[in-house]
């Protein structure tokens, strides 16, 4: 590994930034050519030299992160963007653009060198026809197999019929299922079932009480979030979809991906006023998502525990009600604008910073309250401590962000490490933890909460005082947003399950041309079978509930 | 018990011991006797009885689709407590359901499952559709994989509009449900263009002769015709 052989690792200048030119000399004569993403630099290589690529970018140059694969069709070419990472430092980017022709859209799977790849290679066959060679599994993801045609092609026709066969789910007694020698049985979770959180179908293979093998099929919540994106106006008409992403109360996390990313494209400045009302806002979203991810959890693990979760829900209706003051909804907010947001505190102002601190005030008492009946609970502890292990190195293979890799010990927070809004000057710590198993990310929410709490304070702080000439909400914005013709763009944020980050290529319209969500549930699922295989079933359970998918986010 | 006997009148005493024997404990006696006095029975027709038994008490069917699933949570939650009204106890089971909530945007891969979960539920059976996914598809309308509204698969009863509804307008629903199932009112609209049927019965054209190699003759299928759609 070239980082520790050397302090600063290829491609790193004394500053620490990037030096894209010595990239280019490590990867020679494989590098066709190179553009510029708003981002990130790009290298455009041929599609057979894919693994070697990304492998020497990965082993050689601390690569760590494959965060995004973007697949896009162009009149005269398919295209399929790497956006790869560091986990030490992800303002270090790199792109890799594999361009395919139209006739025979084939390209190198990097599902060899990242495993992550393996799903979005998938996705990227299903929704836009790229095929990938090598790739163990290519079949479709999100949409049903029988699926005609793939809908984010240019020359899709979205009026054709399309049949969808229920195949009846397989039948654990029927004997065909049954291997005489290993004596397995096949079992269905889902795609209707309390504990898989939405609409996720698990196909699990077990011996006796033990996971052989475990499959999620998801795409029973595929809502077309991208095309709904692409038909609408960058400055009002994508806003209020990033709410329904994750649909856990964390709209506003969500909101801020988009308006991140939108302003970076459009070259908006926030106000700073915008940007501590935006931070509070927030923060308060990812307790109310922390709640429910703890409430249903321990619902998942111990029936009994039906009492967490109510507590779990009172305390979300007091974040819902501060929330719905501020932005008007109770989970939809749809309160950010590009340049600020849309509204500001509701009057009279003390009475709202009242009921936060009311909040804040009771919350370490809950807390205590919650520590008791579920981290202090020896039942909940035999169900969770060293159950759904999941390795540091295998959650980076698997792209995995957010609480469950910082439970893992991935020092990994997009608030500190790209930092954006008013995240860097206010006090507050990145919670890790080494346990890799199902305690430690619940251990890791439970922190984060207080985390977000003492942010929270300090911008309601921070607001009390701020000069009441001086409260601009919004950046002066054209009301219609055109950016130049074919700039591309990937930022993300810390969303309360990961890294959420968006792609967008403009094509001098008012509408992005392609736009592509990186969702971190989605990488966070697909390191399920890692945790869950060779364990108990009811750990399959507890390891999903605690990794908190949103299927509306997975699915997208 | 001794304290009840003052309410407890001679004429109904005397009707008692007809009915029962002499020396019954004072304890049978319940508040709705109290209420009928000396009348032993109710005279109703068993329809209306039925109705009746039918909107006080619903079982919900505990089923989660999209973002409205969280409100609906909220709704069966503390604060709210759909339990107030007599349906708040989610089923896990469709076959122990009266009711489902559909909460959520419906997509092509999805619809047959629910109508097949729908399709397990024990007669009779009502529909609440929560949210604009469930009217006509919602903000995800335009989307390809989408279907533009539950009744295109399943009956419903009443819908709940907003994006997702308030738990105060899931309770109205589902209350208002209630009120008609005991009043004897509920009749679905019933619209379903989109039905189970077996592949082999589906007229031949061009995408079924395509799929004829990946689907059995008797397999169920759901067709969508997108073009129909409204």
């Amino acid at each position: 590994m070239s980082l520790e052989e050397s302090q600063r690792g290829v491609g790193v200048t004394e500053d620490g930034d990037l030096d894209y030119d010595e990239l280019e000399d490590l990867l020679g004569e494989k590098v066709l050519a190179r553009e510029e993403h708003l981002n990130a630099e790009g290298f455009v290589i041929r599609p057979d030299d894919v693994q070697d690529v990304l492998s020497t970018l990965k082993e050689r140059a601390g690569f760590d992160h494959l965060s995004l694969l973007t697949a896009q069709e162009y009149l005269d070419r398919y295209e399929s963007i790497y956006h790869m990472k560091k986990y030490d430092d992800p303002t270090q980017e790199v792109s890799v653009v594999v361009p395919t022709d139209k006739e025979n859209p084939v390209s190198e799977s990097a599902e060899p060198v990242f495993r992550t790849a393996d799903w979005h290679e998938r996705e990227a066959y299903d929704l836009v026809g790229i095929e990938y060679e090598d790739h163990p599994d290519l079949r479709r993801i999100l949409l049903p197999e029988t699926w005609q045609g793939h809908p984010l092609s240019l020359d899709y026709d979205q009026d054709k019929p399309q049949i969808v066969p229920l195949r009846e789910h397989a039948n654990p007694l029927q004997p065909d299922h049954k291997d005489a020698e290993s004596d397995t049985m096949f079992l269905n979770v889902g795609p209707h079932h309390p504990a898989t959180h939405g609409v996720l179908h698990l196909e699990t293979v077990l011996d006796g009480e033990q996971v052989v093998d475990v499959d999620p099929d998801i795409g029973y919540l595929h809502r077309c979030e991208e095309q709904m994106c692409q038909n609408g106006t960058y400055r009002h008409q994508i806003m209020p979809y990033p709410d329904r992403w994750d649909y856990v109360s964390a709209g506003l996390l969500n909101e801020w991906s988009y308006a991140r990313t939108a302003e970076s494209l459009a070259d908006i400045d926030v106000p700073e006023y915008a940007q501590v009302l935006r931070t509070l806002g927030a923060e308060l979203c990812r307790i109310a998502s922390h709640l429910l991810a703890l409430g249903t959890f321990a619902l998942d693990v111990y029936g009994d525990f039906n009492v967490i979760w109510q507590y779990a829900f009172r305390d979300r209706e007091v974040v819902l009600n501060i929330l719905e003051d501020l932005t008007g909804q109770r989970m939809m907010f749809n309160y950010f604008r590009l340049g600020g947001v849309v509204w500001d505190i509701p009057e009279p102002r003390e009475e709202w910073f009242e009921k936060i601190r009311d909040f804040l005030d009771e919350l370490p008492g809950k807390l205590a309250e919650y520590h008791d009946l579920v981290t202090g609970n020896e039942i909940y502890q035999i169900r969770c401590v060293d159950t759904g292990v999941l390795e540091p190195e295998v959650a980076k293979e698997y792209g995995v962000t957010g609480p469950a890799a910082r439970a893992s010990g991935i020092d990994y927070d997009l608030r500190r490490d790209d930092p954006y809004g008013y995240y860097d000057e206010l006090d507050w710590d990145v919670v890790t933890d080494d346990g890799c198993d199902n305690f430690a990310r619940v251990m890791v929410r439970f922190k984060e909460v207080e985390e977000s709490a003492k942010i929270i304070s300090q911008c309601v702080d921070l607001l009390e005082d701020w000069p009441e000439d001086e409260r601009t909400i919004q950046a002066n914005v054209p009301r219609t947003l055109k950016p130049e013709p074919d700039t591309e763009v990937y930022e993300a944020v810390e969303a309360a399950k990961g890294e959420l980050g968006i792609y967008i290529r403009s094509d001098g319209t008012d509408k992005p041309a392609r736009f592509k969500i990186r969702s971190p549930c989605f990488s966070n699922l697909q390191s399920l079978p890692e945790m869950a295989e060779g364990e108990l079933l009811a750990d399959l359970i507890a390891a999903l509930g605690s990794i908190d998918i949103v299927l509306g986010e997975v699915d997208r | 018990m001794s304290s009840d006997n003052q309410h407890v009148t001679t004429a109904q005493t005397k009707t008692r011991e007809a009915r029962m024997g002499e020396g019954v404990d004072d304890r049978f006696n319940s508040r709705l006797r109290e209420v009928l006095g000396s009348m032993p029975f109710i005279l109703t027709k068993f329809d209306k009885f039925m109705n009746w038994v039918r909107g006080s008490s619903m079982f919900v069917l505990q089923f989660g689709i999209a973002c409205c699933s969280i409100e609906m949570i909220h709704t069966y939650a503390v604060k709210h407590d759909l339990d107030r009204f007599g349906s708040g106890i989610p089923r896990a089971s469709p076959r122990q359901a009266d009711l489902i909530i559909v909460p959520g945007t419906i997509v092509s891969k999805f619809a047959p499952r629910m109508k097949r979960v729908y399709d397990q539920m024990p007669e009779p059976k009502f529909v609440v559709g929560m949210g604009n996914c469930t009217a006509a598809g919602g903000p995800f309308q335009e989307g390809y994989n989408v279907v533009k509204g539950a009744e295109e698969v399943i009956p419903v009863d009443i819908h709940v509009p907003g994006c997702p509804p308030r738990p105060e307008a899931l309770i109205y629903g589902v209350v208002k449900l209630q009120e008609r199932v005991a009043n004897g009112e509920s009749s679905p609209v019933v619209v379903k263009p989109y039905e189970l049927e077996e592949f082999s019965d589906l007229p031949r054209d061009e995408v079924v002769e395509k799929l004829a190699d990946q689907i059995d003759e008797d397999d169920l299928v759901m067709r969508y015709n997108w073009r129909n759609s409204p």
